[in-house]
């Protein structure tokens, strides 16, 4: 895209993630030179051996297990039961009516607001903390079901019903396929609603966990360890876009795209 | 004249519709009555608001009218039903189906074995001109050729009547052009009844055997006129002084129309 004209250099798309990779390393080496930033960045030889640090305090993979577990139970939770209210909304007015108001109502409060108040009914560990990225998830990915199912092409439905579909063959072959796309857009906003909720979902006395240990490590000044788990943060949810990508091409290729 | 003396397929039997908005009712079809012959091809024209996609929705099913009935061999119809095929101007083709899948929807609905449906769907395909393409999603295709997909999805249902929606409003002039002369080749292969709308006078007269003319606000008819020009037509008709006159009369009363609802 950026290749000059006259010199015809084409750049390949690994090679400008390898360039764009090295200015962040130009950037954060420069910030762990600075007195005060390099408190706050150290630099990778520091950084990437407090793996090993971690795992040698029996840590690492307790934290990332346990927040891993917390995050696929939330939004597993959120999703099956996001799926059927989203539906019933679009279906049933009244449902809609009742429920929808609320659902927007409590989704623009932060996570951390009434985070307490779930761990004064259910105590502490992980049982808040999925609870918590449940209702996240949930909120995050009802309203976006529910809104793709409105926006379904009602000539598409005309078109079927004229070819002899039934209320099942419309549902089915219709409205099932049609929302797969907002399904996915869903999946991809719970996954980011669910990690965005994992720090406050750890708040809640939590024994381990990714956003736990980097409240911890904070206390004890220990900017390192803390780094390469903001760092691992990143590379998780990382992985979890390029799933739902993935997904995504082999589910809804037929979609027509906006280039 | 095109066949005087054959069964009427539709009747369309003082039809009214009205619909309740926020300013009160606007009365959209203040009885209509018509009735069209068996294979006959009938085109309506009118200014937009005359309630024309009205009666078509009305007699697809699509719609219910607030008074009057529609009766297709004698039979009031309720509802959609497969011997009423529509074509939409939005082509209205499933994103996420082939097209031959598209075109097997239809035959899918009547369960059909699996076989004779892909063999069905291809004779339509091919006969649109779209051999090749049956594996290609919607997205890949040109306007003109979601059309004749929308076409061939229609026919392939085996409907008696065919309905169609101002389909050929969103293409170029060229492709619109030569979708008509299709068009009238399957017509005159398949002889399925053709309730064709559009706003395109040139259109209707080329296509049709009868040509309504819709007025406005209420919408009614105002003037059916036979087109006494044979078939088959081809673009060349359109030179003809027969098609001129009837061009002349027809736009008349249509910008007489158009006028109208301008005031």
């Amino acid at each position: 895209m950026n290749n000059e004209k006259k010199k015809k250099i084409v750049i390949n798309d690994k090679v400008w993630l390898l360039i764009s990779l090295c200015a962040a390393l130009l950037v954060w080496y420069l910030l762990s030179l600075g007195k005060s930033t390099g408190r706050s960045f150290p630099f990778v030889e520091k950084v990437v051996p407090s793996v090993g640090t971690m795992i040698e305090r029996g840590a690492f993979w307790k934290d990332i297990g346990s927040s891993m577990f917390c995050v696929a139970a939330g939004f597993g939770l959120g999703f099956v039961t996001a799926l059927p209210i989203a539906f019933l909304m679009a279906w049933y007015q009244p449902v809609q009516k009742i429920i929808e108001p609320w659902i927007n109502f409590i989704r623009n409060i932060p996570a951390l607001g009434y985070a307490p108040l779930l761990v004064i009914i259910f105590g502490v560990g992980q049982k808040p903390a999925i609870i918590l990225i449940w209702i996240c998830t949930f909120m995050t990915m009802s309203i976006t079901i529910y809104q793709g199912i409105k926006n379904i092409d009602v000539t598409l439905i005309k078109a079927a019903r004229v070819l002899g579909a039934n209320d099942f063959d419309i549902f089915m072959k219709i409205i099932c396929p049609a929302t797969v796309p907002f399904i996915i857009t869903a999946v991809r906003l719970g996954l980011g609603a669910a990690l965005t909720t994992l720090l406050a979902a750890e708040s809640t006395g939590a024994q381990a966990g990714i956003g736990m240990r980097i409240r911890s490590l904070s206390n004890s000044f220990e900017a390192a360890p803390m780094l390469m788990y903001i760092i691992l943060l990143g590379i998780i949810g990382l992985i979890l876009v390029k799933m739902v990508d993935i997904i995504e091409r082999k589910l809804t290729g037929w979609q027509e795209k906006i280039n | 004249m095109a066949g005087e003396d054959k069964l009427i397929k539709l009747k369309i039997d003082n039809v009214y519709k009205e619909y309740q908005g926020r300013n009160g009712k606007t009365v959209a079809l203040n009885g209509v009555n018509l009735d069209i012959r068996e294979n006959e091809f009938i085109c309506v024209v009118g200014p937009s608001g005359c309630g024309k996609s009205t009666l078509l929705n009305i007699i697809a099913g699509l719609l219910e009218p607030t008074s009057g009935s529609v009766y297709l061999d004698g039979k009031q119809i309720e509802g959609t039903g497969v011997e009423r095929g529509v074509v939409f101007q939005q082509y209205a083709l499933f994103p996420w189906r082939t097209v031959i899948k598209n075109v097997m929807f239809g035959l899918e609905m009547k369960k059909t074995p699996k076989e004779e449906a892909r063999q069905t769907a291809l004779k339509y395909i091919e006969a649109v001109g779209l051999k090749g393409f049956e594996n290609a999603y919607p997205k890949e295709l040109s306007g003109g050729m979601k059309q004749r997909v929308a076409i061939a999805r229609a026919y392939a249902a085996n409907p008696e009547v065919l309905l169609l929606d101002e389909p050929f409003g969103a293409l170029d002039a060229q492709t619109r052009v030569q979708l008509q002369t299709e068009l009238l080749n399957t017509w005159e292969k398949e002889k399925k009844t053709c309730f064709f709308i559009t706003h395109d006078v040139d259109e209707a007269i080329i296509l049709a055997q009868r040509v309504i003319i819709m007025s406005a606000r209420p919408g009614r008819i105002k003037r059916i006129v036979e087109i006494d020009i044979p078939y088959p037509r081809t673009q060349e008709t359109k030179s003809d002084e027969r098609f001129l006159q009837l061009k002349a009369e027809i736009w008349n009363e249509v910008y007489q129309e158009f006028l109208e609802v301008r005031k």
